[in-house]
């Protein structure tokens, strides 16, 4: 279907048994911030499907939601790929939002291109940053390409909902002020949901995973240091930060993929992300370039990742740990 | 067990270049090569065929450069390959090339259709779940590794950030496969020059139901309204510091940040 009469801009609340993830407040501030800049505002909409409550009203209120669309159903709880599509088409259909935005989560992921198929409309994926297009409603959705060699600007012109999916720790998600809470509608929905998907195992992957997309400091690690990750861990420790590392020690199973920093890894923004022995391929850079601040160390002065440095030291890495090692523990 | 594999001709990435001056994509002498992702979907179809039997079927959208690509997967081993190709298909995005991929496997019965995560030219994911919807089938993306296939029943493993997910997914469905899934094999010689000259079906807009108004650049939702490459940012000042010097520099360096020790 094609619709042109949308508005308002609807966020998915991607969440685990009322647990949000952290990337769909990301995405309500951001919509936020774009709502306000129209010149006749729109309102930001949270989609929740499954069990709704006070509290997580109030959460969605806080990072800027201006009305809330739920449909409380038990049987939403968990995600189910062919569930969610049903009900959030339906949704589309009943509201033609004018735009929509998902997290680019492996679920986000997986889902977004499913209703974007049924409710005939374009989507983006994998954003790195949202724009007005010009003095229009319409979105001008940027992601990369060619594993970040090339970036797109894409447009939605003639479809609503104008959906993307965007990449986790791009955006920042940030509390409003408010003055009253958002209001709440329920979409009610009683038809029979059926999946023949069935969940016959679920396995927690790493029980003291660390979480370096919500790090404030990061210590990443690269093949110039590779021998030496006892003395990385150590000094991200000493400095209150967690440590990540590039797809080069990834691959080479050396660390684990929950660390990795990069394209295929998590996007990352500390307030300090420290790369040591990193040549900084733009499939890393493309992963930690919004960092606030950069310090890289590498022996090659001609490495890429001095590029994105604020500040640069041509060593060795392993040496230089060392130094900090000693002066931090002094 | 038949099975339908999605493939797609890609640029070989360490080798693209940037017109510096338009932004665009120089393709000209660029190799290519299978998408890595869908050869480990080719792979896995391999694998499934060996131990349930069954056919492999493999289709693509692209150029007739595309036919070299299909030839190689006769000589990996599948047994049939169909290349859609038309005029009125260059343009389209994701939506409107799941729409015709989906056109040309309906007239074909399949158990399961394998697409990779991702091709390494869009990254976008969004094919293989764009096509299940329109064969309205189900679909798990993300899948790392197939347990078994027993009743008409796919057992799969998937990745999620956090988690794995063990799935029973009754066929027919779709599933598109990490890396991890599979690791192809190598090619012989003799399967390369006895297989690689299999015939390969042909099809053009006219030989699937699908209107022009939903392919191509006009059938595509999305538009691309510009490319450009990331702007190097400005290069700061480096420094060569010996361990000592080089540690106390960052330490300061840190502590003028607002210190983090």
């Amino acid at each position: 279907m094609k619709y042109t009469d949308g508005n308002n801009c609807f966020v998915y609340i991607d969440h685990d048994e009322g647990t949000i993830n952290q990337v769909s407040l990301e995405l309500l501030t951001e919509a936020k911030h774009l709502m306000k800049r129209l010149k006749t505002p729109e309102k930001v909409v949270a989609v929740w499907l499954g069990t709704f409550t006070d509290d997580i009203h109030k959460i969605l209120d806080d990072y800027g939601a201006d009305h809330i669309i739920t449909c409380e159903r038990e049987d939403l709880n968990h995600y189910d790929v062919m569930k969610h599509t049903t009900v959030i088409s339906e949704m589309i259909d009943a509201y033609h939002p004018q735009s929509m935005l998902i997290g680019g989560t492996v679920k986000g992921r997986e889902l977004a291109p499913r209703i974007s198929a049924r409710v005939h409309t374009g989507l983006t994926a994998d954003a790195t940053q949202i724009d007005l297009d010009g003095e229009t409603h319409n979105l001008a959705i940027t992601r990369p390409a060619f594993g970040g060699n090339l970036y797109a600007t894409i447009i939605t012109p003639d479809h609503v909902p104008q959906m993307a999916t965007i990449r986790p720790g791009v955006f920042e998600a940030k509390t409003f002020e408010h003055t009253s809470l958002p209001t709440q509608e329920t979409f009610q929905y009683d038809k029979a949901l059926h999946s023949p998907i069935e969940v016959m195992d679920i396995e927690e992957k790493d029980t003291k995973r660390t979480n370096i997309a919500d790090a404030k400091l990061i210590v990443s690690a690269g093949r110039g240091v590779k021998n030496c990750l006892d003395l990385v861990s150590d000094v991200a420790e000493h400095l209150n930060g967690e440590v990540a590392s590039s797809r080069a020690l990834v691959d080479g199973g050396i660390m684990s993929k929950n660390n990795q920093v990069g394209q295929t890894g998590h996007t990352v923004r500390p307030s300090l992300y420290i790369a040591c022995g990193i040549s900084g391929a733009v499939q890393h850079t493309a992963g930690m370039d919004k960092s606030d601040t950069i310090i890289a160390i590498n022996t090659d002065e001609n490495a890429p990742i001095f590029d994105v440095a604020d500040l640069g030291i041509v060593g060795d890495a392993q040496a230089i740990l060392k130094q900090l090692q000693k002066q931090l523990e002094a | 067990m038949n099975i339908a594999v999605l493939v797609k001709q890609v640029p070989d990435t360490t080798e693209i270049k940037i017109d510096k001056e338009t932004g665009a994509l120089i393709r000209k002498g660029i190799p290519t090569i299978t998408n890595p992702d869908d050869l480990t979907g080719v792979e896995l179809a391999l694998q499934l065929k060996e131990t349930y039997g069954g056919n492999i079927h493999a289709f693509t959208m692209g150029p007739s450069s595309a036919k070299n690509m299909l030839r190689e997967l006769y000589a990996r081993g599948i047994d049939e390959a169909t290349l859609l190709s038309d005029k009125a298909f260059a343009g389209s995005d994701t939506w409107a090339t799941s729409h015709i991929l989906a056109s040309a496997l309906k007239n074909h019965s399949f158990d399961i259709v394998i697409a990779g995560r991702q091709a390494i030219d869009g990254d976008t994911a969004q094919v293989g779940p764009q096509v299940a919807e329109f064969l309205d089938i189900p679909h798990v993306s993300y899948v790392n590794s197939v347990i078994d296939y027993k009743d008409g029943i796919l057992k799969v493993r998937k990745n999620e950030e956090h988690r794995m997910l063990t799935l029973n997914l009754p066929t027919p469905a779709l599933i598109t496969v990490l890396d991890e899934a599979a690791k192809p094999r190598y090619m012989n010689m003799f399967d390369i020059f006895k297989r690689s000259h299999l015939p390969l079906n042909q099809l053009t807009c006219d030989d699937l139901d699908v209107s022009l108004a939903d392919i191509g650049i006009k059938g595509s939702p999305t538009k691309v309204k510009k490319t450009f490459n990331k702007s190097a940012t400005q290069k700061q000042p480096k420094q060569t510091l010996n361990p000592e010097q080089a540690a106390q520099t960052i330490l300061d360096f840190i502590e003028a940040k607002g210190g983090q020790s």
